[in-house]
């Protein structure tokens, strides 16, 4: 026979004020779960969205970052040759040759050691077309042969000088931002694009640090991967875009989440004594109300599941709390160094359904471990002390 | 504290209770001190920086050298003592999970110019005549267990192939903050493989005059400004923490978490103060008749919940100071001489006591103003 | 002048929206070296009239003195620290703190004045010795009978050597034996050390130990019993009666 659930229901509003400490204290747990694993969310997610899996980005061999990277000039016909570049809709290979370096930009404040490593990225024409997803939302793209240069929507309200319009100052020059792009927030928002030819004629001499282009059958990966590394001419390697740039985000995201679970299991941990100690004395304030129930024959088992319920519920309530309170930063941009590219990304905090759902899941789990003890307690009891 | 046996005693009624409560309190000044000293430890570099060191980097960005020819021209410059260069290297050890710092140098000017790098003698003379050596700091002998004489293999990733270096030093940093996890090795080595591409990545110097500082950094950074490599000149001190702020956001989630742990472990203190008063209502009846006056009874309460939070803030600090001597934690590059410093431990102290007056102060007003003849009633 | 005087004390309570009069008027004297008994059925004020005189309650008017000092007038914190020196307090039960022991719940009181730890332990002893449970120091509550307890709080009611000992009802939960060895000890406590005693209770039996019975009914003396043993020490003085 089940004990009725309105009894526990009712019970808890009788201990109004340790039933609202022990829920706000599994609320805040959730909260914080919530809130750093969107962060990490937010900052992978940044990430995997910057590469598509139809796209090749071709990388010097052994380099693990655009960065470190260096292709010469000469091997832009070699690769240009592949039978595997796509075609667009004007007729050219949908190839994209780029430079990449990164660049001190200060930040508003005037303090000239407040800066930050943004991505500067030499590009052609075709790279608003191999890269996905960009779109200019303000401007026009820059002229060639120009000192004019396209800014990622992220950068604005973080640096000086960095609106359409504005004149900005770097590698000895003067730029002006004609443009500003958005890329479905992925890490290209957070770079500034320039012509190829002007960027190496400032930073790196002749040759590029990557080569990016469409794949005409994105199955035939594995196939451009073999005839690159045999390639006797240049030494590239091919990289399916995709992954390339989910690995750059491994790192951090990595210690991000670790970051996120050990903080949160601490925590957790200190939410869950004070659950039980709620508990026990919910258990010992009702002995006398147990010992009746046990008399008239409702089974101890009952009663274990009854308190579990009531311990879960509280703890339910806790993490609907605690995910209203995490809700509010979904969508907040924040940024940080990736030290996997030594640049820095902005991107905005992700709170999904599912995140919602663990943190929920995190909570009821957190109750049900607390009120454990103190509902097995309850099951035990001897039912002649009680009724003493 | 003649009192203090009867505020032990009452928390002893119910020792679970009162242990988890010290738990929790325990584990949040942990997690709170931890946190900060992640922050601390980012900022760090800046505050142990030498006032007469000078940085000299690319003005258009960190990562962009500079040429081999300005240490003469550096070292020209009025007020500057000593000039010396170094080069960031990045390779991968081994599956790379374990990152380190790796630095080509000048040896030795480098070691001239920090002496806070420590060495024995004899290491140091071998260092100096092997140009395929390299000295580590401790932290890499705990990390990975080299010794004097290994050799290690490092995979290049800015200067591709496969670099070996041998070990003939080991290096004890004079503060704790410079971090003893650094791998540095010849610059001359780097750059008799590739002649074309390397050169310095920044320039130290030493001045004979930290207030010379800002009429050094202009003299340097007007003589290079419009060449083909303008430079950018700083203390040492605003460059370290020009590199920490990078860090973004960090400071500020970090803040925000411990803040959370803190109120969250105070909603769990109060719960515990408050249900212990609920069940001592005749006790505290029986007390003000004896002739405890409100004020005292109002004091032992409070004594209790101190009693919790301070146990709680002995163990949770104390458990945050040894993690990093014990584990080790922090070696290896993002987190160079992690330990918890006395700012750290005296805001501790200061949120244990926050929580002894947030979680006390409403059961101990309870009880001082519990009516005795009402609750004599129900005593009797 | 006696060591209570209660001077035309009106006394009345709010119990849910009703006013209710448990005094009118009442003027009673109690000696030192009394003993008195206050019996009346429930709701008549006897444990008010203990709760005045111990300064736990103040009357609605009139005025309450205790060895000269008017109990009546002072502020909260006088009170407790009056109660810590004068009076002595037996409830009926729950008297002792469950968390101490036997010991350390005598000592209450005494952690009040100025004595160090030394003279503390001395007259926590005597007081266990004078009820006679000098090998019970360490035992918690909990492995004390009933009328042991008792026994322990009527010690921690003279630990300090107070002026007066009040009890209200000390031997309503407990068995004929053991009324009768705290009942014994009160009578001791009377003869041989001279304290002056008030004691509430419905027992009649437990009322005849007392050397004064005052009858209580609705606020009003009824009746006063004489004492058995006479001379020297009794209640005198004009009886108040019902205005």
């Amino acid at each position: 026979m089940k004990i009725p659930f309105v009894y526990n229901l009712r019970s808890v509003t009788q201990r109004p004020v340790s039933t609202a400490l022990t829920a706000l204290g599994i609320g805040l747990v959730v909260a914080v779960f919530v809130a750093m694993l969107a962060l990490a969310n937010g900052f992978v997610t940044a990430l995997v969205t910057t590469g598509s899996a139809d796209n090749v980005l071709l990388l010097r061999r052994g380099a693990d970052t655009e960065m470190s990277s260096g292709i010469p000039r000469e091997a832009i016909s070699i690769i240009s040759a592949s039978p595997h570049i796509a075609t667009g809709a004007d007729g050219r290979p949908m190839i994209s040759p780029e430079t990449y370096i990164v660049i001190n930009l200060q930040r508003p404040g005037g303090d000239a050691y407040a800066v930050a490593n943004v991505v500067a990225r030499g590009v052609s024409d075709k790279a608003f077309d191999v890269r996905r997803n960009i779109k200019i939302i303000e401007g026009r793209r820059f002229a060639s042969g120009q000192s004019e240069i396209c800014v990622g929507s992220k950068l604005k309200g973080r640096f000086m000088n960095v609106n359409v319009g504005d004149v900005l100052r770097f590698g000895n020059r003067n730029w002006n931002i004609v443009c500003r792009f958005t890329a479905d927030g992925s890490s290209f928002e957070s770079e500034l694009w320039g012509e190829n030819e002007q960027f190496q004629s400032v930073f790196r001499g002749t040759g590029f640090q990557d080569v990016a282009f469409r794949l005409k059958d994105p199955a035939a990966f594995e196939e451009v991967k073999r005839s690159f590394l045999a390639e006797q001419r240049i030494q590239i390697d091919a990289h399916r875009e995709s992954e390339f740039y989910a690995s750059q985000s491994e790192l951090l995201g990595n210690i991000l989440r670790f970051l996120a679970i050990m903080i949160t299991a601490i925590m957790a941990v200190g939410a869950v004594f004070g659950a039980v100690n709620t508990m026990y004395a919910a258990v010992s304030s009702r002995t006398s109300e147990i010992a009746v129930l046990l008399t008239l024959g409702f089974h101890p088992r009952s009663v274990l599941a009854s308190f579990l319920a009531e311990s879960a519920v509280i703890a339910f309530i806790g993490g609907v709390i605690g995910c209203l309170l995490a809700l509010p930063i979904n969508g907040v941009v924040t940024s940080t160094t990736n030290w996997a590219s030594f640049s820095e990304i902005a991107f905005a905090f992700r709170v999904t359904p599912q995140l919602l759902l663990a943190g929920l899941i995190f909570a009821v789990v957190m109750g049900v471990v607390g009120g454990f003890f103190p509902a097995r307690r309850a099951s035990k009891l001897p039912v002649v002390q009680a009724l003493r | 504290m003649k009192f203090l046996p009867l505020v032990i005693a009452n928390l002893k009624r119910h020792k679970l209770r009162t242990i988890l409560t010290i738990c929790s309190v325990a584990l949040a000044l942990f997690l709170f001190a931890s946190l900060r000293t992640v922050t601390t430890t980012l900022s760090a570099g800046s505050e142990v920086s030498s006032a007469s060191r000078m940085i000299t980097q690319n003005a258009t960005a960190f990562v962009i050298p500079l040429p081999q020819t300005y240490a003469t021209r550096l070292a020209a410059v009025p007020h500057v003592q000593l000039v010396t260069w170094a080069n960031w290297f990045g390779g991968k050890y081994g599956d790379g999970k374990k990152f380190f710092a790796q630095f080509a140098i000048d040896p030795e000017s480098y070691l001239k110019i920090y002496p806070e790098i420590q060495i024995p003698a004899d290491q140091k003379e071998a260092f100096l005549k092997e140009r395929s050596s390299a000295i580590i700091g401790e932290g890499l002998v705990r990390a990975f267990g080299w010794k004097v004489g290994d050799n290690v293999t490092i995979q290049g990733t800015i200067f591709p192939g496969d670099w070996t270096f041998t070990i003939r030093g080991i290096y004890h940093p004079t503060l704790k903050e410079y971090g003893d996890d650094s791998f540095m090795f010849h610059y001359d080595y780097l750059y008799e493989k590739y002649p074309d591409r390397v050169t310095p990545g920044w320039f130290i110097m030493k001045i004979d005059d930290p207030a010379a500082s800002p009429v050094v950094a202009k003299t340097i950074d007007d003589q290079f400004r419009n060449s083909s490599a303008p430079t950018k000149t700083g203390t040492e001190k605003a460059f370290a923490s020009g590199f920490a702020s990078m860090w973004g956001n960090v400071k500020l989630l970090m803040s925000t978490i411990g803040m959370a742990v803190v109120f969250a472990i105070l909603l769990v203190t109060a719960n515990a103060m408050m249900m212990n008063q609920r069940e001592r209502t005749s006790e505290v009846a029986v007390m003000k008749t004896v002739g405890f006056s409100d004020r005292r009874v109002f004091g032992l309460v409070i004594i209790e919940a101190a009693v919790i939070s301070l146990t709680g803030a002995v163990l949770g600090l104390g458990a945050a100071i040894l993690l990093p001597i014990v584990t080790g934690f922090g070696q290896g590059g993002f987190l160079p001489g992690f330990h918890v410093t006395g700012g750290t431990l005296f805001i501790g102290a200061s949120v244990a006591l926050l929580l002894t007056v947030a979680s006390g102060i409403f059961p101990a007003w309870q009880a001082a103003r519990l009516p005795v003849v009402q609750a004599l009633r129900r005593v009797e | 002048m006696a060591l209570v005087e209660i001077r035309n004390v009106d006394k009345s309570f709010k119990r849910e929206a009703q006013t209710v009069d448990v005094y009118n008027g009442l003027t009673i004297d109690f000696d030192e070296g009394s003993y008195t008994a206050l019996m009346g059925p429930s709701g008549s004020g006897k444990s008010t009239l203990l709760n005045l005189v111990a300064g736990l309650d103040k009357p609605t008017s009139g005025t309450v003195r205790v060895a000269g000092a008017e109990v009546s007038a002072m502020t909260a914190s006088q009170l407790a620290d009056w109660r810590a020196r004068t009076i002595g307090f037996v409830f009926q039960s729950y008297n002792l703190l469950p968390v101490l022991t036997a010991h350390q719940n005598v000592e209450l009181p005494l952690l009040l004045t100025n004595l160090n730890k030394k003279e503390r332990a001395e007259r926590t002893a005597i007081a266990l010795g004078v009820v006679g449970l000098s090998d019970r120091m360490d035992h918690f509550p909990r492995q004390l009978s009933g009328g042991q307890e008792q026994r322990v709080a009527i010690a921690r009611a003279i630990v300090a050597d107070p002026t007066l000992i009040l009890l209200d009802e000390p031997t309503g939960q407990l068995d004929a034996k053991s009324s009768e060895e705290v009942l014994e000890l009160l009578r001791r406590l009377n003869e041989e050390f001279h304290k002056t005693i008030m004691i509430v209770t419905h027992d009649a039996k437990a009322a005849e130990h007392a050397k004064t019975i005052l009858h209580l009914e609705k606020g009003v003396l009824l009746e006063r019993e004489g004492v058995k043993m006479g001379g020297g020490i009794g209640t005198s003085g004009a009886v108040g009666v019902a205005g």
